[in-house]
Parts: structure tokens; C-alpha cells; sequence
């Protein structure tokens, strides 16, 4: 049975789409929401707003986190900024340009409706967190400051120092906690989910795993919300926390949520260079900084192991300023991360391995002066310092890209609700807004986007219109899935095997990079399609995880959420497989041009390719939402 | 470089832990603390030992999951530094190092290095906000603040909630932590309706979870990742008094 999607985009004039969508859509009497509860799982920036918001319109709120607190969730981890249409600075900006900047630098594969609507509301989150007391850098007159940021030519990015997403966090957790104290959100600390629980065709609840007792739990709702966060940590090493995972969503997806685009990945072009095979993860170096700095590797392939600093003007090469003269080294996050690439191809690389490229300060330094420098980006140097024990005051920093987000999630319509009715995903989790490439400082603007302004609107439409019976956790649909969960639970403690899962989550990860990472081809993706399985039938045969299920296991944890990546890995690789195209993140060797700028195929290519779970992993069912370009003329993305 | 580890570990909340050795032999100095715990648990499981529990998410200094008191400091010997982004090229070939959890009444030992520090939620669901919802704000721009005035809030705004300073304090007092969210407001306009009912309701939640009192000696603002100051308790405690005296209407 073939599923059809309809992404109920509204239609008419662009700029009025939002608001008439909202017109229509179905509200729930004030009196009657308090009868309603919604299950919140994840609480970053989109799940935090999202619970707070709803709370405060009055829905029973049941919000769920596997972290110790909510405050912890990784969208706290973002440096650099939030973009907003405000226009402040008289640069030129509007709706429109954010809007059109969003698409462009998507690579045309976003819907127009959901950008626009994003580009519109992005003004209000600036607004409402000024309100709730997120301290965004001001000028000395008191008003708030911009800063421009990879991929745009106006200053439309909010900031707190190096710390922008985590002040925004702490704003939406303030939010939330304020809904918790008055008793209008019930949180649920160091739980997991594990299953989601589908009655009569809709999402009615969900399996969590209490992390501390190992408690296997069920919960009833009248809809259900993915606030998950994305899948970046396939690739074992990624900027993404250690506990970020694909799990949430992808137990949603085999129970018939649909997949869309797994394979769009941002790999992020300014992360600290890998040092050594015990690394647990990447840091990444805020875009922010080549705003100042200046991205070079040598001319000639003999001066790589020379001190940078004994390298004169004429024999180093900046790249990026050669290549695309207008926006120098402020291009695109995608087109960064292949110009290092390439450059490290050619053997140009600098550092451990010849994986690396300098983003250099000196010339910052010397027209604004070492204090301005600090004032900008302090904390950040003194981060790469720890960790390099190298100070970029002094020598250029060494970067390189690394996978940092996932543009691919479970499919929504414009009501950001997924195939299977009820059942709502929002920021990182769902796949709405950012095509094949995310444009920097806009996975902020997405999450409260989301949070604060949309899904409170919509979800009350499918409360009011959903017309199922209330559902008490008593039907056998909760039972069975919180079986299944147990015996999963079981299973992977009964293999006594030799290996840990870490040990087969690198093992992947290095597989998927290798082969499905910055640059795939068909031959490597099939590669990676063949080894999979194997991989999996060995995790299944030889894992080894101690201890019990009734307490507090690490290595049990980690073991279920690499077990989902064993499976996840396949739709992923099969999903870039197909897509015989290149655009944004996903970059086909066999499909660029000659100076190897990525080539679209907008004749076959543009559509959202959402994958239904057909209970064969290297099978699933591809089916297409054509994306219908109204307003922009898709055009090769040229940053020269 | 090659190490000898004593690690607390304790199965749950109601059993008594004890240290127990570790050899960490061939490490890197290119570690970071955490991947070396990493490297050690790999070990152990590969010797039938179950890995070493301890929080861990971000691995870059934000999330303040990351907490292990390491030879008697909260979070190791690295000034204005998380455990996550402590290197092993501090520490020596040779070295005893000893890893304990952060201990203080109110941060009750889930397992080995994990503590439960719910408490700190419950004190800012008390006040930690400012009680506005969602929608009908004014424009950003509405209210100009400061430069200076936003730096201050700023810095307060920056505590990362790892309770470093609690597992400092000789007192167990978790005035920082709630003094850098008190001064964050205080130093905002948007903050100043609340000011005084924030102050005492806060306080009065820290005291109910059985963290002590302050009495000035600062190893909290030594231990602090995030190196915020004590003036924030100063701050605090004149907003307290002021409230105190005056009543939360004014």
C-alpha cells in the first residue's frame, strides 16, 4: 500500500499564507485544553518552547528528557547566533531576502511555505526572548547588535557572545520551569523514549526507559510530540553530545513514520582537527570566527609541515577569497567544507594527517587590535587552546569540517505533523525547513520557530479535529510496545558477546564517513550498503554488555541507541544512493562540474524523498513530495 | 603516559561505595580527562568489569553535565575549566589520581560518579524566570539596555548549572548558583517586576533543600568553570535584605 502526502501547504500570495493558515485552522476552547494532555519528548530549544508554550495556553503538559535536567539538552552547545529579520542595522534586510537566503542556501529543496512562514516569525523569537531576559550583545546606545554570518551579505544574526545557544536554552528552560513550578508541566528527568504506541492509526503515547531505575514505563496521550534532536552522531565522531541519538525518531519511523531526506547532513567547515584514535567526539569552532579570520593552506605541497608564521604572503594560498572573490571566506557552510576537502585532497592539508587548513587572525589582529579580537572571540580561543594547547593569538588555529547537523528527520506537512496523525516533530527531529544545507545561525531560529509559534497553533487544529476516544495506557497497544521494548531491553543483555558498543559505533561511524560522508559515489555507498548488515549481525551476535537491566546501565543505554544506528545506516546510505544529484550537504562525486562546484538535477531531483519502513532495512519505499517553486527561480548557487 | 586511578564507585543511592584502583597505562596526553575514563572503561569491560558511570554529554565546557571532583577539586586543576575540557598533559607520568563524585547532602549519589542535582531545577522553577508567556512582546529594540548593564547580566547568565561550586563549599552552599541567576535579572529591566519575590523564593528553596549558607570564603569562585564572581552573591544578598525589609510588593 502506497502511502500519498499531501504537505498541506497553503496556497495564494506567499506573504499571506501563514496567516490565513492560521485563520483556518480549528481552535480548542480555553475551557476544554486542560483536558487535553500532549507528550513532549526532548527538551532543547524546540521541545523546551513547545512545553512551556503549551502549558501556558493551558494543555496538560507531559515533557520528557534522558539528560538530568532540561538545561542540558544540545542546542545549548550553539555558539554563534539567530538570525532574524529585523532589519536593524538598514542593510537591506527583509522577510523576503531571509526568506529567499533560506532557499538559496538550502539548495532549492525546502519548501517555499515552510521557509517564508520561518523568515516571518523569526522577528517575534528575537522579541519574545529579549522579553524573557536572554542578555544578547548590545551596542553602547542600548540596542541590540548583529553580526553577519556564512551565507549572507546583511548583518541579521543575534548573538551572546560565543554562547548564543545556550542563553536561548536557559531563556526556554526558564520558560519551562516556570510551567513546572506552577504544576502545569509534569517533567520527566533521565528518561528515555524507547517506543512509540499507535491506536486505532494515531499516536497516542509512548515507552520510555527510566535511566536511573530501568523502570520500562508507559504514557497516554491525546497527541504526541518529537523534539528529539537530529541523527549526526551515525558518524561516531561528530560535534553533536555524546548522548545525541537517532532513537526517538527512528522507533517512530518503525512504526510507520516516514523518513524524509536522511541522507542531507551538514558537515560543519571550522571544527578543531581530529588528534588522535581516542577521540570521543569533535568541537566545532564557531562559523563566527571567519568573520575575522582568514582561511589559507600553502601554495606548494613542500611547505605543510612548515611553522605557518615562516610561510610569507606570497606563498600561501587563501583559497576561499580566490575562488569565490564576493563572499571571500564568508561562503556557505557546504561550500567551505569541500573547498577544505579539496584542498586537503590536493595535499595542500596541514597538521596531524594533512586533514586540516589555517583559519588565521593575524591580519584581524593587526587592524583591530588583540583586545577587539578578545572581545569578539575569547572564549572560543581559549577553548581551542585546552583543547590544542596552541593559542591562535599567537599561531593560526588548524581546522576542519566535521558533521555537526542533520537537515534530514521524520516528515511533516505544514502543520508540522508527520504521516501518521498526531504524531508532531519538531527542530533538529523533522526535516521542514533547511532543503539540503542549513544555512549558520539558523537551527536556533528553526527550534523556537517551531516551539514557540507554530506547533502551538497547529497541534490545537488536530485536538480539535481528531476525534478519537481517550486513550488510559490500559489498551494492549501499550502493553505490546512496552513488550517489545523489554524484550529488546533483554536481548541486548543476553549476548555476552566480546565487544562494546562503543567499539561497533566507531566502527560504523567510520564506515558511514568513509563512505556516505563529505563526498559519497556510488560505488562507496554500496560499499557501505553491503557491510552494514554484516556489521549488524555481528553487534547482534558479539556485543557484550554487564550489569542488569534494573539499574542504572551506561553500557546498556549506549548499546540500544547503537543498535538503532545499525539500522538507521542503511536507509541512510540508500537515501544518498539515489539521489544521483549533488545539492547542499549531499555531494555526489560523479555529479559536478568541472571546476567541481555540485551539480543539481532539478528535473528529476526536486522532491523530498520521505522512505516508508517496509521491515526490510535495505528496502524501504521511497515515495516523493514534489516541491513546487512558486515565487524564486532556482538557479545554480553561485557564491563567486 | 601511565596512571593509577582511585575511583568511587557505588551501585545506588542506598549502598556505600568505596574507591576502587585502576591502571591507566599508555594514555595520551592528548586526552581529554573523560576520553581517557573512556579508554579505562573500554579496558575494564574487555576484563568483565562493568564501566564506570559518570555524567557526561557535551564534551565542550557547556552543558554542565560533567562534574568529578579530581585529587580534592571540583572538576580537576585546570583553572576557569569543565572535566570535559581538562587535558591529560596536566598531569604527570606517574600520577595518583583520585576521582571522586560531588558530595553534598542535597546531590544524593545515583551510581559511582553520579549525583542527582534536581534540587538545583526546583530552585529555579521557583523564581529562576521572568513570568511572561509566550507572544505579545515588544519589539527588541522597545527598551535600550546598557552595554554595560547587559555585559554584567551576561556574565551572571553564563553559570552553566554544574554544581562545582556546592561540591566546593565547606558549607554546601549553592549561593553562586543562585546568585548569577538573581544578578542576570537584577542587572536587566525586564527582570526588575520580580526582583524581590525571585530573590526570597529562590533562597528560600535552597535553604529547603539543605544546601548551607555562605560565609565569604570563595572556593566556589575559584572552582567556578565559568569563573563567575562572588559579587553576585554580594548582589544578592543586598537584594535579599532589601526584600526582607520592604516586602516583595515594592
Amino acid at each position: 500500500m502506497s502511502i500519498s502526502l499531501d504537505s498541506k501547504s497553503p496556497t495564494g500570495p506567499l506573504a499571506q499564507r501563514w496567516d490565513k493558515h492560521k485563520f483556518d485552522l480549528k481552535l480548542v476552547n480555553p475551557a476544554n485544553k486542560r483536558k487535553f494532555k500532549v507528550i513532549v519528548v526532548g527538551t532543547g530549544l524546540a521541545g523546551g518552547s513547545a512545553s512551556a508554550t503549551l502549558a501556558e495556553l493551558g494543555y496538560d503538559v507531559h515533557a520528557f528528557c534522558f539528560q538530568d535536567s532540561p538545561r542540558r539538552a544540545h542546542s545549548i552547545a550553539a555558539q554563534g547566533g539567530i538570525n532574524a529579520a529585523k532589519n536593524y542595522q538598514n542593510d537591506g534586510d527583509s522577510v523576503y531576502r531571509l526568506f529567499y537566503d533560506t532557499i538559496k542556501g538550502g539548495d532549492y529543496r525546502a519548501r517555499e511555505s515552510n521557509v517564508y512562514r520561518l523568515a516571518q516569525v523569526s522577528t517575534s523569537i528575537i522579541d519574545q526572548c529579549v522579553a524573557q531576559g536572554v542578555p544578547f550583545a548590545r551596542e553602547y546606545g542600548g540596542n541590540l547588535s548583529n553580526r553577519s554570518f556564512g551565507g549572507a551579505q546583511v548583518s541579521r544574526t543575534f548573538y551572546a557572545r560565543g554562547q548564543t545557544g545556550q542563553q536561548l536554552l536557559l531563556g526556554a528552560y526558564s520558560a519551562l520551569s516556570r510551567q513546572i513550578g506552577l504544576g502545569s508541566v509534569k517533567m520527566h528527568y533521565r528518561s528515555e523514549m524507547l517506543d512509540l504506541v499507535m491506536v486505532n492509526g494515531h499516536a497516542r503515547g509512548i515507552v520510555t526507559r527510566d535511566l536511573v531505575s530501568g523502570k520500562i514505563e508507559t504514557w497516554a496521550a491525546d497527541a504526541v510530540v518529537l523534539a528529539t534532536g537530529g541523527y549526526g552522531n551515525l558518524f561516531f565522531l561528530s560535534t553533536n553530545a555524546i548522548g545525541s541519538n537517532v532513537t526517538a525518531t527512528w522507533r517512530a519511523h518503525k512504526r510507520g513514520a516516514l523518513f524524509a531526506n536522511p541522507c542531507y547532513t551538514q558537515i560543519h567547515p571550522t571544527c578543531i582537527p581530529v588528534s588522535g584514535d581516542h577521540q570521543s567526539k569533535l568541537t566545532l569552532m564557531s562559523e563566527s570566527l571567519r568573520n575575522d579570520g582568514r582561511v589559507w593552506v600553502p601554495k606548494n605541497k613542500e611547505d605543510v609541515a612548515k611553522d605557518p608564521r615562516q610561510i610569507p604572503e606570497e606563498k600561501r594560498d587563501y583559497y576561499l577569497e580566490r575562488i569565490y572573490p564576493s563572499f571571500g571566506n564568508l561562503v556557505p557552510r557546504d561550500i567551505a567544507s569541500r573547498a577544505a576537502k579539496r584542498m586537503c585532497d590536493e595535499g595542500k592539508g596541514v597538521g596531524p594527517g594533512g586533514l586540516g587548513v589555517y583559519l588565521d587572525f593575524s591580519d584581524a589582529i593587526k587592524r583591530i587590535g588583540k583586545a577587539a579580537v578578545a572581545d569578539r572571540y575569547g572564549n572560543l580561543f581559549e577553548m581551542y587552546q585546552r583543547i590544542t594547547d596552541e593559542s591562535p593569538y599567537e599561531v593560526p588555529m588548524r581546522i576542519y569540517p566535521a558533521v555537526h547537523y542533520t537537515m534530514g528527520g521524520l516528515w511533516v506537512d505544514y502543520n508540522l505533523m508527520s504521516n501518521l496523525p498526531g504524531l508532531h516533530v519538531i527542530g533538529e527531529a523533522n526535516f521542514s525547513d533547511h532543503g539540503a544545507n542549513r544555512l549558520g545561525a539558523s537551527a536556533l531560529m528553526q527550534g523556537l520557530a517551531d516551539g514557540y509559534f507554530v506547533l502551538p497553533y497547529t497541534i490545537g487544529h488536530y485536538l480539535a479535529t481528531s476525534g478519537q476516544k481517550k486513550v488510559t495506557g490500559d489498551e494492549p497497544e501499550f502493553k505490546a510496545a512496552a513488550d517489545d521494548v523489554k524484550k529488546r531491553v533483554s536481548s541486548l543483555l543476553s549476548i555476552k558477546g566480546k565487544r562494546s558498543p562503543t567499539s561497533f559505533h566507531r566502527e560504523l561511524g567510520k564506515l558511514i564517513w568513509d563512505n556516505a560522508g563529505m563526498a559519497r559515489n556510488a560505488k562507496g555507498l554500496q560499499a557501505a550498503l553491503d557491510r552494514i548488515p554484516s556489521l549488524r549481525e555481528e553487534f547482534w551476535g558479539n556485543l557484550n554488555v554487564l550489569g542488569d537491566g534494573d539499574s542504572y546501565n551506561v553500557a546498556l543505554e549506549k548499546a540500544g541507541r547503537v543498535a538503532d544506528f545499525m539500522e538507521f545506516a542503511e536507509l541512510f546510505c540508500t537515501d544518498a544512493l539515489q539521489r544521483e544529484e549533488s545539492c547542499g550537504g549531499h555531494f555526489r562525486e560523479e555529479y559536478q562540474s568541472e571546476s567541481g562546484e555540485a551539480e543539481r538535477n532539478d528535473d528529476q531531483f526536486t522532491y523530498v524523498a520521505a522512505w516508508n519502513y517496509t521491515g526490510n532495512y535495505g528496502k524501504p519505499e521511497l515515495i516523493k513530495e514534489p516541491l513546487i517553486f512558486d515565487e524564486v527561480h532556482l538557479s545554480t548557487r553561485s557564491y563567486k | 603516559m601511565n596512571l593509577t586511578l582511585k575511583i568511587w564507585r557505588q551501585k545506588d543511592k542506598a549502598t556505600p561505595g568505596k574507591f576502587e584502583t585502576y591502571k591507566a597505562d599508555d594514555i595520551s596526553p592528548d586526552m581529554s580527562f573523560l576520553e581517557m575514563l573512556d579508554v579505562v572503561s573500554e579496558r575494564a569491560q574487555q576484563n568483565g568489569q562493568e564501566p564506570c558511570a559518570f555524567d557526561h554529554d557535551c564534551r565542550e565546557g557547556i552543558c554542565g553535565m560533567c562534574s568529578l571532583v579530581i585529587n580534592g577539586v571540583p572538576h580537576g586543576p585546570e583553572a576557569a575549566t569543565t572535566t570535559c575540557q581538562l587535558h591529560m598533559r596536566k598531569f604527570k607520568d606517574g600520577d595518583v589520581i583520585v576521582i571522586e563524585p560531588w558530595r553534598a547532602a542535597a546531590f544524593p549519589v545515583l551510581r559511582d560518579l553520579v549525583v542527582d542535582r534536581s534540587a538545583f531545577d526546583r530552585i529555579q522553577q521557583k523564581g529562576g524566570f521572568v513570568s511572561i508567556n509566550t507572544g505579545g512582546t515588544p519589539d527588541g529594540n522597545a527598551l535600550p539596555i546598557s552595554k554595560k548593564e547587559a555585559d554584567l547580566a551576561m556574565d551572571a547568565a553564563s553559570c552553566i548549572g554544574c554544581g562545582a561550586c556546592v561540591a566546593a563549599c565547606k558549607n554546601a552552599s549553592a549561593m553562586l548558583f543562585v546568585a548569577a541567576k538573581v544578578s542576570q535579572y537584577a542587572h536587566l529591566p525586564q527582570g526588575q517586576a520580580e526582583r524581590s519575590r525571585r530573590v526570597l523564593a529562590m533562597m528560600e528553596q535552597h535553604d529547603a533543600e539543605g544546601f548551607g549558607s555562605c560565609t565569604n570564603f570563595g572556593e566556589c569562585e575559584a572552582v567556578c568553570p565559568k569563573e563567575i564572581s562572588v559579587r553576585v552573591i554580594a548582589e544578592m544578598n543586598r537584594d535579599y535584605l532589601r526584600a526582607t525589609l520592604v516586602g516583595t510588593d515594592a
